[in-house]
């Protein structure tokens, strides 16, 4: 009465087994398809993350037009258009470490995920001089928070966001780093071949998306209405 | 066809490695499923034993047994334990983890220690929220809504928040688990239509999940930069919106009452047909209806803030985007009773209980028209109405779901039978404690009696003692199964691989099944639910 009769033998053994692929997945295609599609959604969970602060960003810069350019104006413009830069850059050494695994060239690879690590570094050494200055400036909010007096209130929900927003970014640059390292390792020890070179592209879509999150956040806070208050 | 002198497998994954390590960095999702029981049952009586505080407290009308203080906490407990550590993970977690790779023909989750990663995840919140209740609790609500958690409450909202966040991970792993699972792994010949509608269920909720579940963590986040450093987003004194935080919470909260019932409108779809051995009909549309819901879900969120100083116009559009929700449900709804039609229905426990979940949830989806028109919210918002209501799609959708679907797979899970009889005397049970418990509270709400208040007039006892009451038979409902399943692990009869002749891939493997699932890959060229269209011999 059930149809269990149909099942057919499938058996795995007679594939060509490589050390790479796990024991639930079919062959290595299915799993680097698997591994992708995975990064992919979590993305879109990145997306939605920082869409709850992009809603609030929009709701109060709609609010609070002026304590918003004045506030956007105190951020320092040639500190964030180099970090810019920087991390586009990384963006570029990244996608060069991708091809470079999928055509196999171990110590280039290892270069470029060098490379990536240091502009990622540099982005956050740059990040934390420009916290350090809000720091000096009391731009930190909270009890302590100080700007003029006729913005102090607004200016206040500027600065929250900004710090909230650049404070997750860089969590997630720390965490991309790590994420650099494991895959640096992996390149060391050959666990990253022409065949398996999937770890590394999927890493990749993780780097871009920070930078991409970036790419929003610069011109958010620091151009958009800027020239008002110049 | 359950046998007489049938034995347990000689090797399944019961058996495959014994001891607490062979549990504990398992990555068989069969035995993470059973670390999420334990979890999600111990948690379940926790948020159980704050219920009984409750309702031990409104026994009478003066505020005698605890102090109104106590009462906020033991509500705010009851609530963050229940839906959090409870019912959103319940069904997903422990029987979608057990049954989406074995319905689908696949050897395991894409990504198991992904999700071995995500039951560990899960405790650890647990124990942070654990950890503010042993520290003297919270007050917050189960809402957090600000600036009361931001500024005015003195109890333990952040150790509690930041369990809620944690936790949060846990959900959106095993979402992203089932979608690259159900989307990479099917067995051959398996394709989306001819999946069982259990795993469309989850495939909608695993969306919810994923696209949701962020949302509140950031919103978690922001409450703690306001809590902490006072950083103000919130606070209405610096010019943050205290409202926003409703908009955000609520986004997130309203869709996960779609995580909650979503899988158990899954599990009683394979119920019904199983026990009325037909397919189940309009096998389309209750699919699409699983995704209608999960996406319609994400659009009605405005209708928890009708009071709150929402524009006119926003309340009337989603006024309207809440009775649309109405219209997949009731989709469900129809097509599980035109199944029924002319079925052969056997009223064994499972069905017990989808039958129960088909009537509460209808119960509970039509009181949600009440509310979703604006001008009857507004006269019944923050009453004992809206606590009826939602007990009646959590308790009795959610549970009822997740009670049908255990005793249904428990043969698959344990390999064994439990009580039969008994099991139906306290499925019979449950329900007539539930009603009792939960009816009359739309009466008091209807009358007026306010949520959230330890004391309430004396013309509300009567009906506040039925509550309780009630909640004391539901209690013991809820323990009969706890002890005679666990019995039946040691003592229950052998339950052989198909004890209820149904059809679906989990039954064409033995009790329980092997580590690997199968011994060799399905290849799928059936429709789910083939049953024969003559009645047969069914032995109950």
């Amino acid at each position: 009465m059930s149809p269990e009769t149909h099942a057919v033998a499938h058996e795995p053994s007679h594939h060509h087994h490589p050390a790479a692929l796990a024991h639930h997945f079919e062959d290595l295609g299915q799993q680097s398809e698997a591994a992708t599609l995975g990064m992919w959604v979590f993305l879109v969970t990145e997306v939605l993350f920082f869409g709850g602060l992009f809603l609030a960003y929009t709701i109060y810069r709609g609010w609070y037009p002026d304590a918003f350019a004045v506030s956007s104006h105190e951020l320092d413009i040639v500190l964030g258009t180099t970090n810019t830069i920087v991390l586009i850059t990384s963006s570029l050494t990244m996608a060069m470490a991708v091809h470079s695994a999928q055509l196999g060239h171990r110590r280039k690879l290892m270069m470029f995920l060098s490379l990536t690590m240091l502009l990622g570094l540099a982005f956050l050494g740059i990040k934390g001089v420009e916290y350090y200055h809000k720091f000096v400036e009391h731009h930190i909010p909270g009890p302590t928070f100080q700007f003029e007096e006729k913005y102090v209130r607004e200016a206040q929900i500027f600065f929250s966001l900004y710090f909230v927003m650049t404070g997750l970014h860089a969590l997630h640059m720390i965490i991309g780093l790590g994420i650099m390292i494991w895959m640096f390792i992996w390149s060391w020890n050959g666990t990253i071949t022409r065949e398996y070179s999937n770890p590394i592209e999927v890493s990749g879509l993780y780097w871009h998306f920070v930078d991409i999150v970036w790419i929003f956040l610069f011109p958010l806070l620091y151009l958009v209405g800027r020239h008002l208050h110049s | 066809m359950p046998s007489r002198t049938a034995l347990l497998p000689p090797r399944h994954y019961l058996n495959d490695g014994y001891g607490i390590k062979s549990w504990l960095l398992t990555r068989d999702h069969k035995r993470i499923a059973l670390l999420y029981l334990a979890g999600v049952t111990f948690f379940f009586f926790v948020g159980g034993a704050f219920a009984v505080l409750i309702r031990l407290e409104l026994a009478t009308p003066a505020g005698d047994l605890v102090s109104d203080e106590t009462y906020n906490k033991l509500f705010t407990m009851h609530g963050v334990m229940m839906v959090f550590f409870f019912l959103i993970p319940a069904i997903p977690a422990v029987l979608g983890n057990f049954l989406i790779p074995i319905m689908i023909g696949a050897k395991d989750l894409a990504f198991p220690k992904l999700n071995l990663a995500s039951w560990y995840i899960y405790m650890i919140g647990a124990a942070f929220t654990l950890w503010a209740v042993v520290q003297g609790g919270l007050d917050t609500g189960w809402t957090f809504y600000t600036p009361f958690s931001t500024i005015a409450s003195t109890t333990n909202v952040i150790p509690a928040a930041l369990g809620i966040f944690v936790t949060g991970f846990s959900s959106i792993l095993t979402g992203l688990n089932f979608i690259v699972t159900i989307h990479r792994m099917r067995a051959p010949g398996l394709t989306w239509f001819r999946l069982p509608l259990f795993i469309w269920s989850h495939y909608a909720t695993a969306l919810i999940m994923v696209l949701g579940t962020p949302v509140l963590a950031i919103t978690i986040v922001l409450v703690a930069a306001d809590r902490l450093f006072r950083f103000g987003i919130f606070d209405p004194a610096v010019g943050g919106d205290p409202v926003l935080f409703q908009h955000l919470f609520w986004f997130y909260s309203h869709p996960a009452v779609y995580i909650m019932v979503l899988p158990a409108m899954g599990v009683v779809s394979e119920l019904v047909a199983a026990f009325c051995r037909k397919q189940v009909f309009g096998y389309t549309f209750v699919a699409f209806a699983s995704l209608g819901i999960a996406i319609l879900g994400f659009l009605v969120w405005g209708h928890h803030m009708f009071v709150a100083g929402q524009s006119v116009y926003a309340a009337m559009i989603f006024s309207i985007l809440s009775f649309l929700v109405a219209i997949p449900s009731a989709v469900k709804v129809f097509n599980w009773t035109a199944t029924m039609y002319k079925g052969s229905i056997s009223w064994d426990t499972p069905m017990l209980y989808a039958i129960g979940f088909i009537g509460l949830f209808t119960i509970g989806g039509l009181t949600g028209l009440f509310l979703a028109s604006v001008g009857l919210d507004v006269h019944v918002t923050d009453t004992y109405f809206i606590v009826a209501h939602f007990h009646y799609i959590m308790v009795g959708g959610t549970i009822m779901g997740y009670l049908g679907g255990l005793h249904y797979w428990w043969p698959k899970i344990s390999g064994r039978l439990y009580n039969e009889r008994l099991a139906r005397i306290s499925a019979v049970i449950i329900f007539l404690g539930f009603n009792l418990t939960f009816f009359p509270q739309f009466v008091l709400g209807y009358l007026g009696m306010p949520r959230r208040y330890h004391a309430y007039p004396p013309e509300f006892q009567v009906l506040n003692v039925l509550s309780s009451a009630g909640a004391s038979i539901l209690g013991v409902g809820y323990l009969i199964p706890m002890l005679y399943l666990m019995w039946s692990l040691r003592y229950g009869k052998v339950a052989g691989s198909n004890p209820w002749g149904a059809v679906g891939l989990e039954w064409n493997t033995t009790s329980p099944p092997p580590t690997q699932n199968f011994l060799e890959t399905p290849i799928v060229t059936w429709d789910a639910y083939q049953y024969p269209t003559t009645v047969e011999g069914h032995v109950a």
